[in-house]
């Protein structure tokens, strides 16, 4: 399992019910399952990943999160995990509104545009950067809302968002994001993890 | 025909039944099937319900039609649901004509068949029936209900009424309340029944209504990219037009054929009333409007299955279902197969689909036994 769900799997405690938007092929479900007895549900836009967890038994709704997320009762979970998806909307405010009111916390990853690569890339290359975490070309990316982890911050504390907690993650290096090494953390990042209410 | 159905396993129901018309029915029969070897520990029996003109019959040959059962799809050794580890239990629905009780049957207040007499049943009703053969069969859980069309409806049903006596549920391209287009299919086919002089004539039956019927809704059990590609304006064994209403194209042979092959194994009444059932089969208004109050206490995890091209009972109507399950914190996943077989895709080789249903299924099975 990749690191980033490491650190996801280790701000959800045991026995709670988990919403994972956009759980991919199920790994981070399936670990919280039957390994943190976490009650665990998926939503995946994409049929053939929605059927390859189908099929390891985990409970995943084939659905668009822009679409699907009013459905669900408000505090219905006790964790929403969203991991890299969230500038892949279209409307991303709107999302991240969603997942709160369905989340008792929430907890979100994003790619950092700010990292010194990505920036260094811009900069000499004159192209749009194309990096390990965001590997497709400006024609072809799905990423509609790229931000920094500075960005991120900033628009919590506007929106009034409550941040629990932060980290950030550069390789295999997990780090916390203080409010004095913010700056710092915003170049030497690739991407950030938040626990949000 | 008739012989051999003296032969089909039925239960005599002794306990009394209220059906939802208040009608009371006591001693009835219901036919039914099972496929697999019950385990000791009893919980690896699937409860599969069938669609408004299948049978019990849902795998190997039918023994009455000669012909392969309904869903040898799925249900078969080494099939998605492999009888060599699982048991399939299948009943004929009351109102059927495959030794149920149903208007085949003798009515005895009048020692003559029921007919027109049979009182009008509900999907309630049939899965009421049912599960008198589950504790005749001594299984207090089973490992899954599961049903498409009418079955899923079934389902959805039985997850209402007994939430804790099935593991798991999967509802097939179904709804949780009919819609008006398909009261209005289902109009269609019952009118072209009473059209015909020979209903309700002694001794005589109304075949060509009950053809009609069939012809139309097996229109509607496809998609019109499916009949395009297999049939297109092909013409029936001849080169060009013949400017008459013989079956020119394919496509009219197609469709009369089914329905002649249609009325040798099923009774035009039955059609009427099963189809009626459906019509009043609304879960939401059960549940005063709230469909999700019907799964408020299910155990079951569900798996609910739409297809793309099914314009009968469309993705929608499917999610709608998800949307109350989700809404009351049930345990459900969801998947539309792509598919451009129409609505009749859960009874045909779909491999995303039966692999879904095998996956699922196996996945389940292992679970409650870990």
């Amino acid at each position: 399992m990749k690191k980033e769900f490491e650190v996801i799997s280790k701000i959800i405690k045991n026995n709670k019910r988990v919403l994972d938007v956009g759980c991919g092929d199920g790994v981070l479900m399936e670990y919280l399952k039957n390994n943190q007895q976490n009650d665990v549900r998926g939503l995946e836009p994409q049929k053939k990943l929605v059927q390859k967890s189908i099929a390891k038994g985990l409970s995943v709704i084939e659905g668009d999160a822009e679409k699907e997320l009013s459905q669900f009762p408000k505090k219905s979970f006790d964790y929403v995990v969203l991991s890299q998806t969230l500038q892949a909307f279209l409307n991303p405010e709107e999302v991240l509104n969603q997942l709160l009111r369905i989340g008792k916390q929430t907890i979100v990853t994003i790619p950092n545009f700010g990292y010194w690569k990505v920036r260094l890339h811009l900069l000499l290359k004159g192209t749009m950067p194309v990096t390990k975490n965001l590997p497709n070309e400006w024609h072809n990316t799905p990423n509609l809302h790229m931000c920094t982890i500075l960005d991120f911050v900033n628009f919590c504390e506007e929106k009034k968002i409550k941040i629990d907690k932060s980290f950030c993650l550069t390789d295999e290096t997990t780090s916390k994001i203080t409010k004095n090494n913010i700056f710092f953390k915003n170049i030497f990042s690739q991407l950030g993890i938040f626990l949000i209410e | 025909m008739n012989s051999e159905k003296k032969n089909i396993k039925k239960l005599i129901i002794t306990q009394s039944l209220e059906l939802d018309c208040g009608k009371i029915i006591k001693d009835f029969p219901l036919a039914y099937e099972t496929y697999g070897t019950l385990n000791k520990n009893k919980n690896n029996a699937i409860l599969v319900f069938h669609a408004l003109t299948g049978d019990q019959f849902c795998a190997n040959i039918n023994p009455i039609t000669k012909r392969e059962g309904w869903w040898t799809t799925v249900v078969g050794p080494e099939k998605a649901f492999d009888t060599n580890k699982y048991f399939v239990i299948c009943a004929n629905v009351i109102g059927g004509c495959m030794g149920s009780y149903g208007p085949t049957e003798i009515n005895p207040e009048i020692n003559k068949l029921f007919g027109t007499t049979f009182p009008v049943i509900t999907i309630r009703d049939m899965v009421r029936a049912q599960r008198y053969l589950l504790d005749h069969l001594g299984i207090k859980k089973l490992l899954a209900v599961t049903g498409g069309s009418m079955g899923g409806m079934q389902v959805l049903q039985f997850a209402a009424l007994y939430p804790d006596m099935s593991h798991s549920a999967i509802p097939i391209a179904c709804s949780a309340s009919h819609s008006a287009q398909n009261i209005a299919l289902n109009e269609l086919g019952r009118q072209a029944i009473m059209a015909d002089p020979n209903w309700k004539k002694e001794n005589s039956s109304p075949d060509k209504g009950l053809a009609v019927a069939r012809m139309a809704a097996h229109i509607t059990y496809l998609s019109k990219k499916g009949l395009q590609e297999k049939f297109g304006r092909k013409l029936q064994d001849k080169g060009s037009l013949k400017f008459s209403f013989d079956a020119d194209f394919q496509i009219e042979s197609y469709l009369r054929y089914q329905g002649s092959t249609f009325v040798d194994r099923f009774d035009a009444n039955s059609y009427l009333y099963i189809t009626r059932a459906m019509d009043y089969f609304d879960l939401e208004k059960q549940f005063k409007g709230n469909l999700s109050l019907a799964f408020k206490n299910t155990k079951s995890k569900f798996c609910v299955i739409s297809f793309s091209s099914d314009w009968l009972y469309p993705t929608i109507e499917n999610k709608e279902i998800v949307i109350a399950l989700n809404a009351c914190g049930a345990n459900v996943g969801f998947v539309e197969i792509d598919s451009d077989k129409g609505h009749d895709s859960f009874l045909l080789n779909v491999p995303e689909f039966l692999k879904t249903l095998r996956e699922f299924i196996n996945s389940t099975y292992s679970e409650i036994n870990k």
